[in-house]
């Protein structure tokens, strides 16, 4: 059995008045790739977010890495935050710098490495995410859409995480570049040993590289486990989601 | 995978040969001895680097690795690998599949060329203000014209925002200029005892200069702002798009209800601000000079010139057209990114202070070559 990375349990998150998750439970083990699936405002991104400490479930508990995240001490966090890059739905990348600036930012605060090994990274993972070696110093205004999810990843993997955090990584980019986003995924699955988290609605992306995903619809965890496991099963929202006997995807 | 053990060199130096015996675990946290190490390493020609002992290695690692063995090739030294373990090379083909490239910072022009090309933006940007103002006149003609296209109710609101929210600022910036003028006043004047002057002095300094400009300085700042930012994050959410399909003029709908709405709002404004400075400088002349308040308005209304208080009023039209036109226009201006909506706010605001001081200067000199 694989190590367990994040482990939800009993999860409750309200805003006001408003129930968004009901007692959610769900389990990543090491170097999957997960997903969060659901339709719009079934609370998959605020899920995300408590994972990596942007926001605080009212009860119940999601250990990461081993370490509760509602007793953490600052240093904790700060180490945990550390271990683990994100990648944001619009890019978030900083709009005052470029991209190579972007990236560099984490290793001037970080750590003590030689300005020549830091140029020497930079250009790494850049090329790593398959953007034209000129993209360094470009500013995320000049970027296409795609561009920018690129440069992202590559700010997001900078220290090397064990864990990477994706929010709609696909969404906005056309079919082909979903399809090559999907294979890098994959790839620095594969090589870098990395533990993938996203959030998507891409049925290609689910089909092809999501490993094993939860759910999410009224308040609850429907379904976990991989694609066949959960399309066993009978529910009125996964037959909705996957469009069952339509044309989605079949078994 | 988090190994304790911090990476480290071992050098061993036998005739020609440098064998670098590579150990610990290379992650980014545990590399900054060994970098050093490296980098003033002077090896002799044949360099053997042996990686066996790594225990832990991330991209940094593999790219220290490669950063020095391409400094000893460059120097002439014929490099080799042993130790490699099935890790190091996976990383190493995932890192380094396409051969790194320089990219050199494009190269910045020459100062001629910069100085050109500044000179030329300034002047298309002034061609740009005048193509805005003129659109917008063409506008308001066809919506004169078309009287039910008035946006009363927006006017309205802006009314209420630009005007009424901003009583109690003007009511403390007008009360403080009138505190200050007057302090200064009185200490000249007590010098020759003409204390009474002091009368004077606020009457007609407030009404006729002070009050319009401090307002117009408040206004510019505070609604000026508002209306370049407002109509910036409406172009960031391409609203302002969706206005034009859908045959809602961005002039009628955004542009004009904020001018009119300023230039009503403004002589009320100026009003209200002479009304507290005048009252600013009652105070301290009471309290310093024992000018009671009545004696105070009786000199006043043989001090104060109709004239003055209308010139003051008149002002208010004028600075408010021009500080919400060239807010608006910097609006309009904002582009796809979220530096662009500071740095237009900013620039509206600095502009539309300058115009109206710039204005204030040409009503001066016009208003003295008249005679009034």
């Amino acid at each position: 059995m694989k190590q367990i990375i994040i482990d939800v349990r009993d999860v409750v998150t309200a805003f006001g008045e408003h129930l968004i998750h009901d007692h959610i439970n769900c389990t990543v083990r090491e170097n999957e790739i997960y997903a969060l699936l659901g339709g719009s405002g079934s609370g998959k991104s605020t899920l995300m977010r408590e994972m990596i400490l942007l926001e605080r479930p009212q009860s119940g508990t999601i250990h990461v890495l081993g370490h509760d995240l509602s007793k953490l001490t600052p240093l904790e966090a700060a180490g945990l935050r550390r271990s683990w890059g994100v990648l944001f739905q619009s890019g978030a990348l900083y709009s005052s710098l470029t991209v190579g600036e972007n990236i560099a930012l984490l290793y001037n605060e970080y750590t003590n490495l030689s300005p020549k090994l830091i140029e020497e990274l930079i250009r790494l993972k850049i090329n790593l995410v398959g953007l034209p070696p000129h993209a360094k110093h470009l500013y995320p205004s000049q970027l296409s859409g795609g561009m920018i999810k690129r440069a992202a990843l590559a700010r997001a993997l900078a220290l090397d995480p064990k864990l990477l955090f994706l929010d709609e990584p696909t969404s906005g980019l056309d079919p082909l570049s979903s399809r090559q986003f999907d294979a890098l995924i994959q790839q620095l699955r594969d090589l870098l040993g990395l533990t993938i988290i996203m959030v998507t609605h891409d049925l290609d992306t689910i089909h092809h590289i999501v490993d094993r995903f939860t759910l999410l619809g009224e308040k609850k965890a429907i379904a976990e486990g991989s694609l066949e496991e959960v399309l066993a099963i009978e529910h009125p929202i996964i037959d909705y989601f996957f469009q069952k006997g339509s044309y989605g995807i079949t078994c | 995978m988090q190994s304790a053990i911090s990476a480290s060199l071992i050098i061993t130096e036998e005739a020609s040969r440098t064998l670098i015996g590579c150990s610990g675990a290379w992650t980014i946290e545990h590399l900054f001895s060994v970098t050093h190490q490296l980098e003033t390493l002077q090896p002799h020609t044949y360099v053997l680097w042996d990686l066996s002992g790594i225990s832990d290695i991330d991209s940094s690692g593999v790219a220290l690795w490669q950063l020095s063995n391409r400094r000893f090739e460059e120097k002439g030294c014929i490099c080799e690998t042993i130790g490699e373990q099935k890790e190091h090379s996976h990383l190493f083909r995932l890192l380094y599949a396409k051969a790194l490239q320089e990219a050199p910072l494009p190269k910045s022009p020459s100062w001629l060329y910069q100085i050109g090309k500044e000179t030329h933006r300034s002047i298309l940007g002034i061609g740009n203000f005048l193509s805005f103002l003129g659109e917008a006149f063409v506008l308001l003609f066809y919506t004169l014209k078309h009287p039910s296209l008035i946006r009363y109710r927006s006017i309205g609101a802006h009314i209420v925002e630009t005007g009424t929210r901003a009583l109690p600022i003007i009511a403390i910036s007008a009360f403080l200029i009138g505190v200050v003028v007057a302090y200064q006043s009185v200490v000249q004047l007590q010098k020759f005892g003409a204390d009474i002057f002091i009368v004077d002095m606020i009457g007609i300094s407030l009404t006729r200069e002070l009050a319009p400009l401090i307002t117009a300085i408040v206004v510019a700042g505070r609604s000026g702002s508002a209306f370049t930012a407002q109509i910036g994050a409406m172009k960031m959410t391409q609203e302002i798009d969706a206005m034009k399909t859908m045959g809602f003029d961005p002039f009628t709908f955004l542009v004009w209800p904020r001018v009119f709405a300023l230039m009503i709002v403004m002589p009320l404004l100026i009003f209200f601000a002479d009304m507290v400075g005048i009252f600013g400088g009652m105070v301290i002349a009471q309290a310093h000079s024992h000018l009671s308040f009545t004696e105070f308005i009786h000199r006043l209304q043989g001090a104060l010139a109709l004239k003055h208080y209308l010139i003051g009023i008149i002002k208010g039209p004028f600075f408010a057209f021009l500080i919400a036109f060239v807010s608006t226009y910097r609006g309009f201006q904002v582009s796809m990114n979220t530096e662009s909506i500071g740095r237009y706010t900013t620039k509206s605001v600095v502009n539309a202070i300058f115009l109206v001081i710039a204005c204030d200067a040409l009503f001066s000199i016009l208003l003295t070559e008249l005679k009034l």
